[in-house]
């Protein structure tokens, strides 16, 4: 594609609709997908099409949500409603060939509900009574286009923020209709978002410096690769912004090296919008010129903590620093430093196009706009939900993702992985907003939700995330690196049966300086599993102490 | 691979490095992608070549789980151990694996075969529990996938493991397609 001029992006117009003349299949290719079958899915219908010389259009698109169906292929024939089939095996994708060419109906099994059932897309009402209960901001494109075509994100939509900010907005304008919105950082600490942006910008340095955190260490947490591999262009597009607001020439991705498809489908997009005029010198013929680049993680979850990940980047050990000063005033070498989350990036095209008034009308007080989640453990419909905030973690679990797989009752729900809590199943009424879940003794972090029945053990789970945590561990200060350890031996001793009733209080004593003297939030953090798991369900810490004994 | 060959290499990544900012660790993960392994005299060079002291690249390398410094074996096999897989019997399917191949976790078979790890998350918790062999995926694992994943004629093979779509894919030959049936019942 030819490098365009603003009039050119302000003048394209919305695509084609999904209901064409002609029919369309989409295969769900994201790492989930290709780990279920999709590629081998994905060439059968292409061959079986092109064998059977057929004018259809064959593509690939990211992820749908809904992980544990995978593989997901969409059919949509034209003047029809897309129909979404789940688990799809060799011998299923032939028979939809077979019946879209003889024209009869499509099989009746393996069907699933369709992304239109699931969720409304930003600009449709919140949904109404009986409607579909996710609503889809960050997630909007995510099963809809294919990610490596920058002419679907565009006919999406896409890049008409930057269009906008370019040709009407001053930084400043960008920054007051953030503060309108009341975006706060998606990665868990829910830190506003303008404030961030407005701070990095009037911080003096030689150079302004942008940083894209996809550094998605907890375990059980996967909603920023999806979008990285599902909607590459729009966390592309905020960065693009952000670089805007702040003044940088430069912006980096920081990436996971565990997760090769998000780095080689962000690389591919920015690849694309260097070509498209849309990322380089003199963006869309304008003064403004910004570069960015892709770095990647090599296994250190403490590399999500913004000085880390600020050492990391630096070519360092990937160790924390303390704070203030912050990366707005003084980051990456020295210079001031915006560091975004994925989501919190994904949100900013919308932000723009739509306005900050209508994001703030959605989700409930002062957490606004949507969340993605990782549902996952022992829930029966696995996968990525995005509702708007002040939904209930029961609506989540039990309305959208089904219960537990099981049937039986929830034991608890966990949130904010290594470094956030437990919520037990009474707690389940409570609306998710980054201080509901504080008072919680959890919180927001970064969106994964493991869901645990009757038979988990949460002595057993404790020591799970705290040995995460030990593990992951940098050493740099005492708190954190001798406090974890001797923490977690009095788990290992509980555990055993061997424990002692002082045990208890001395982990609670433990966690208190952990939280309080700990440089960073990998240390401060790494009670919240424990505490937590004391506070709703002692007794069964207590049961254990029993058991030696003696 | 000869020693002129390492040089070539080194020099094409350090060139490609040496004047970007803070890149250190972007050079390391080229030597581990040409090598499966980060060997010391691949970083030697790679620390003249970029005029970086060898102490720092070890204090770098020693520091990042994913850098490896001894050769794996020719089939790796990753055991996530993310939450998810966690609480849905990864730490069985672990002993199992090392049963099965004699070796501990980050332990390489005698016969230089099988190289055993866990891994912390790789982001695919939906289809929990998940082994990597090799890099290529395999979803919602059980005794039995995890058995047939690890005889020679099951370990997917080295080339086209990359993530990327458009790898020969399985799922359309009839054994796969019996595994994903396997899997819903």
């Amino acid at each position: 594609m030819p490098r365009m001029t603003l009039a050119e992006l302000q003048s394209r117009t919305l695509g084609p609709s999904p209901t064409a003349d002609r029919p369309k299949i989409k295969v769900g290719m994201s790492t989930c997908g290709l780990a279920a079958g999709a590629d081998g899915v994905f060439d059968l219908l292409e061959t079986e099409v092109k064998r059977r010389a057929l004018d259809w259009h064959v593509s690939r698109t990211g992820c749908a949500g809904m992980c544990s169906m995978e593989p997901l292929v969409e059919v949509t024939l034209p003047g029809e409603r897309a129909v979404m089939f789940g688990e799809v095996t060799a011998e299923l994708a032939s028979r939809l060939v077979a019946a879209c060419a003889d024209g009869t109906a499509l099989p009746a099994d393996h069907r699933v509900p369709g992304i239109a059932e699931l969720a409304r897309v930003a600009g449709e009402p919140v949904a109404a009574e009986g409607g579909p209960r996710q609503y889809r901001i960050v997630m909007r494109n995510c099963g809809v286009i294919d990610p490596e075509e920058i002419d679907e994100y565009l006919d999406r939509g896409g890049y008409q923020a930057l269009a906008k900010v370019l040709a009407s907005m001053s930084p400043e304008q960008v920054i007051e209709e953030l503060k309108v919105s009341g975006l706060r950082g998606r990665g868990g600490a829910g830190f506003p978002a303008w404030l961030k942006w407005s701070l990095t910008r009037e911080s003096p340095g030689e150079e302004h410096l942008i940083v894209c955190n996809g550094d998605e260490g907890d375990p059980g947490a996967y909603m920023d690769r999806s979008v990285l591999e599902g909607d590459p262009h729009a966390v592309l597009e905020g960065m693009i912004l952000g670089g805007y607001v702040i003044g940088a020439k430069q912006g980096f991705f920081y990436i996971r090296a565990e997760y090769p498809l998000a780095i080689q489908r962000i690389e591919k997009a920015i690849r694309q919008a260097k070509a498209s005029g849309l990322l380089g010198a003199n963006i869309l013929g304008s003064d403004f010129s910004f570069n960015v680049e892709v770095r990647l993680g090599a296994g250190a979850f403490v590399c999500g903590e913004e000085t880390a990940l600020i050492a990391s980047l630096e070519g360092q050990r990937g160790t924390p620093r303390p704070r203030p000063p912050y990366p707005s005033v003084k980051g990456l070498w020295g210079q001031p430093t915006m560091i975004n989350n994925v989501e919190s990036l994904a949100n900013l095209s919308q932000i723009i196009t739509r306005g900050g008034k209508w994001f703030s009308t959605i989700g409930l007080g002062n957490s606004t706009g949507t969340k993605v989640f990782a549902v996952t453990g022992k829930v029966k419909h696995a996968g990525l939900v995005e509702i708007p905030m002040g939904m209930t973690l029961r609506q989540v679990v039990e309305g959208i993702c089904g219960g537990t797989s099981s049937g039986g009752p929830i034991k608890a729900v966990q949130t904010g992985g290594p470094s956030g809590g437990l919520i037990p199943g009474r707690e389940l009424d409570t609306p998710i907003t980054y201080e509901h879940l504080q008072r919680l003794g959890s919180y927001m972090g970064s969106g994964g939700m493991i869901v645990m029945d009757e038979t988990d053990d949460l002595v057993e789970l404790s020591r799970f995330y705290l040995g995460f945590c030990v593990d992951e561990s940098c050493g740099k200060c005492a708190p954190c690196r001798i406090g974890g350890t001797q923490m977690l031996r009095l788990l290992d001793r509980i555990a055993s049966g061997k424990g002692r009733e002082e045990d208890l209080a001395t982990i609670r004593r433990l966690a208190h300086a952990m939280q309080k003297a700990s440089l960073c939030g990998l240390g401060q953090g790494a009670p919240s599993p424990v505490l937590s798991a004391l506070r709703y369900f002692e007794p069964e810490f207590r049961d254990r102490l029993t058991m030696g004994g003696d | 691979m000869g020693p002129t060959k390492t040089e070539d290499d080194v020099a094409a990544i350090a060139k490609r490095w040496k004047n970007k900012r803070g890149s250190l660790i972007m050079a390391l993960h080229g030597l581990q992608d040409r090598y499966g392994y980060v060997p010391r005299e691949a970083a030697m060079s790679l620390g003249e070549a970029m005029d970086v002291p060898l102490a720092r690249i070890y204090e770098v390398l020693t520091f990042y789980n994913y850098f490896r410094l001894e050769a794996p074996g020719k089939h790796v096999v990753s055991v996530c151990m993310g939450t998810a897989c966690y609480l849905k019997g990864a730490p069985q399917l672990l002993d199992d694996a090392s049963a099965r191949l004699g070796i501990r976790p980050g332990e390489t078979s005698p016969d230089g075969e099988y190289h055993l790890q866990v891994v912390r998350c790789v982001g695919c918790c939906g289809l929990a529990p998940v082994v990597t062999v090799n890099g290529k995926l395999l979803a919602k694992v059980t005794a039995e996938t995890l058995e047939a994943s690890m005889t020679p004629a099951g370990a997917p093979s080295r080339a086209g493991t990359s993530a990327a779509g458009g790898a020969p894919g399985t799922a359309g030959t009839p054994a796969a397609a019996g595994a994903a049936e396997s899997q819903r019942a």
